[in-house]
C-alpha cells in the first residue's frame, strides 16, 4: 500500500472544541502531519461594537470575550480606561477589584479543570468542579447580582459594594476550598490512564512559546517564569505574597500541573485580601453613575493584565470626545491557539483533544 | 372501533415518551453554552427531568439548544446540524443572542435569531438566561410535547 494522506476535519461542532473551533488535519496513518485551526465562527465584532458608544457602553462586549473569567476582561477595560482619564480610585476598591479578579480567576480554571476531564474521557471531575464553582458563583450573584457576566467595575470603582454576608461566604469557601481542589487534582493526576494520555504531548519549546507570544499558564509550564501581577504590578499585587508557579516539561501534564498550583495561589490570594480590605468608599464620589456616559477622552493607553488565559489588555485611544476611536483588544486565547499546528505535529490523531484543551481556548476571545 | 381507540392510546403513549426522554445535543456556541453545563452539572441537575443523556452526534439527539450568537459563518453548519438530526426533533433557542441577536444584533456578521435557519419551539430570554430559566423551558417544551402540541 502507498502512502496517501488523508485530509479530516475537526469541528466545528465537536464536544471537545470548547467551542467552535475548526481544524484541518492532515493524517499519513494515525500520525498528524499538519493541523491548521480555523476560526471566525464566533466573530461578532466586539471591537467596532465598543467603538459605538460611550466609554462605559463598551464594557458590555468586553464581558463577553472570555465569557468564563468576565471580570479578568473587565479589569483590563477598567484599568485602561482609568489610566487614560487620570481617575483615582478608593483603596477600597481596588482590593475589592483583587478579590473579584481571583474568585473569577478560580472559577475559570475549575471550568477548564471540567472540561479538560470531559475530554479526557472523565465524567466525574466535571461534576466535582461544578459544585465548586457554583459556589463562586453564588457569592458573585451576592455581590453583583448576576451570574456568568457581571458589568461590575465602574470606572472609579465598582457599582456596589461587597457585604458583610458575602464575606461570610467567601470566608466559609475558604475554609475548605483547598481541600476540595486536592480531592479533584487526585481524581485526575491518580489516574494512570490520564497520566499517560498527557506526559510528553503536546509539547512546547520555550523558543516556540516566545515566537508564538503564548502567555498564562501555557507559558509557565514551558519553563518561563513570567506573570504580570509580579513583573508589572497593577491594584495592589505587590502587597501580597503569593508564587508564582513554574513547570519545565512544557506539556499537557505540566499545564494540568500549573493551572492547579494557581487555584491555590489564587485561594491564598483571596485569603489576604479578606485580612487587608479597608473601609471607606467603593467608588469615588466625582464619578457618579450618571455621568460616566459623559467622561471624554484624549490620548492613547494600554495596560497589560493577567488573565487566567495570559496576558490581557486593551488598548484604547481617544479622540477628545465621549466615544473611543479605537479599541483594541489583545486576547490571550487568540495567540495560544496559533500555537496549535506546532503543539500537534508529529502526535497521534487521539492526543489532538488533550492538547487543544490544554490550550484552554474561549471562543468569544479568539474570534472577538 | 376498537382499533381506533387502540392507535390512539398508543400515539399518547409515544408522545409521553419522546417528552419525557429527551436527548439534548451537545452544542455550546457562546456564553449561554457555559449556563446549558451548569444546568446539567451538579447543582441544577437537569437530569430529574428526563433529559440528562447529552449527545455528541446530531443522529443520536432529539433536542437542539441554540445556545449563543449565530454567526453569518456559523449559520449554514447549524442548518446542517439540524438537517442531520433524526425526527421527531426540537429548539430551544437559549439567550438574546440566538433570539434575536442580542447586545450584537447591530454587528455586521451576526445573523438576527436562530429562526431565521432553523425552526424553533421554545425562547428563553435573558443575557445569559439562569439555569432555572433553562429548565423552565425544557418543562413547557415537554409538556407541549405531551399535549401534542408541537409540530414537526
Amino acid at each position: 500500500m502507498e502512502d496517501k494522506i488523508i485530509e479530516v476535519n475537526f469541528g466545528p461542532q465537536h464536544p471537545s472544541t470548547h467551542g467552535v473551533l475548526r481544524i484541518k488535519v492532515k493524517l499519513d496513518g494515525e500520525i498528524i502531519v499538519e493541523a491548521q485551526p480555523i476560526i471566525g465562527y464566533l466573530h461578532r465584532n466586539a471591537e467596532k461594537l465598543a467603538e459605538m458608544g460611550a466609554y462605559p457602553k463598551g464594557m458590555v462586549y468586553i464581558d463577553r470575550l472570555d465569557y468564563v473569567a468576565a471580570l479578568n476582561m473587565e479589569l483590563g477595560h477598567v484599568l485602561s480606561i482609568e489610566n487614560l482619564m487620570d481617575v483615582q480610585v478608593p483603596e477600597r476598591a481596588l482590593w475589592i477589584r483583587i478579590l473579584m479578579v481571583e474568585l473569577n480567576r478560580i472559577a475559570s480554571h475549575l471550568i477548564w479543570l471540567g472540561t479538560h476531564g470531559l475530554d479526557m474521557g472523565m465524567l466525574t471531575p466535571f461534576f466535582y468542579c461544578f459544585r465548586e464553582r457554583e459556589r463562586i458563583l453564588r457569592i458573585f450573584d451576592e455581590i453583583t447580582g448576576s451570574r456568568l457576566l457581571y458589568n461590575y467595575f465602574a470606572i472609579g470603582g465598582v457599582y456596589s459594594d461587597v457585604t458583610p454576608k458575602s464575606i461570610e461566604m467567601i470566608k466559609e469557601w475558604t475554609e475548605d476550598f483547598v481541600d476540595k481542589l486536592e480531592e479533584i487534582q487526585a481524581i485526575l493526576g491518580k489516574s494512570y490512564i490520564y497520566v499517560s494520555r498527557t506526559r510528553g504531548v503536546g509539547k512546547l519549546s520555550p523558543e516556540d512559546v516566545l515566537s508564538y507570544g503564548v502567555t498564562g499558564p501555557m507559558q509557565r509550564a514551558s519553563g518561563i517564569k513570567r506573570d504580570l501581577r509580579k513583573d508589572s504590578p497593577y491594584l495592589f499585587y505587590e502587597k501580597i505574597n503569593f508564587e508564582i508557579p513554574t513547570r519545565t516539561e512544557g506539556d499537557v501534564y505540566a499545564r494540568f500541573l500549573v493551572r492547579v498550583e494557581e487555584m491555590r495561589q489564587s485561594a491564598r490570594i483571596v485569603k489576604q485580601v479578606l485580612e487587608k480590605l479597608p473601609q471607606g468608599d467603593f467608588y469615588n464620589k466625582k464619578y457618579s453613575k450618571p455621568m460616566l456616559v459623559r467622561l471624554k477622552a484624549t490620548g492613547e493607553s494600554y495596560v497589560p493584565t493577567e488573565s487566567p488565559k495570559g496576558e490581557f489588555g486593551i488598548y484604547l485611544i481617544g479622540d477628545g470626545s465621549s466615544i473611543p476611536y479605537r479599541v483594541r483588544i489583545r486576547s490571550p486565547s487568540f495567540a495560544n491557539l496559533s500555537s496549535i499546528p506546532t503543539m500537534l505535529k508529529g502526535y497521534k490523531i487521539a492526543d489532538l483533544t488533550a492538547a487543544v484543551s490544554s490550550a484552554d481556548p474561549v471562543f468569544g476571545e479568539v474570534d472577538r | 372501533m376498537s382499533d381506533n381507540i387502540l392507535v390512539t392510546t398508543l400515539d399518547e403513549a409515544l408522545k409521553w415518551g419522546t417528552g419525557k426522554s429527551l436527548w439534548p445535543f451537545t452544542f455550546g456556541l457562546a456564553c449561554c453554552a457555559i449556563e446549558m453545563m451548569s444546568a446539567m452539572g451538579s447543582d441544577y441537575d437537569w437530569a430529574r427531568f428526563g433529559s440528562d443523556v447529552f449527545r455528541d452526534s446530531p443522529r443520536h439527539s432529539d433536542l437542539m439548544i441554540v445556545s449563543g450568537t449565530v454567526t453569518k459563518k456559523m449559520a449554514p453548519r447549524i442548518r446542517r446540524l439540524y438537517d442531520q438530526m433524526a425526527f421527531p426533533k426540537f429548539v430551544i433557542s437559549m439567550g438574546a443572542c440566538a433570539s434575536a441577536g442580542g447586545p450584537y444584533v447591530r454587528g455586521y456578521s451576526v445573523v438576527d435569531g436562530v429562526d431565521q435557519v432553523v425552526p424553533v419551539d421554545v425562547y428563553v430570554f435573558g443575557c445569559p438566561p439562569r439555569p432555572e430559566a433553562l429548565i423552565q423551558a425544557l418543562k413547557m417544551l415537554q409538556d407541549r410535547i405531551v399535549a401534542g402540541k408541537v409540530k414537526h
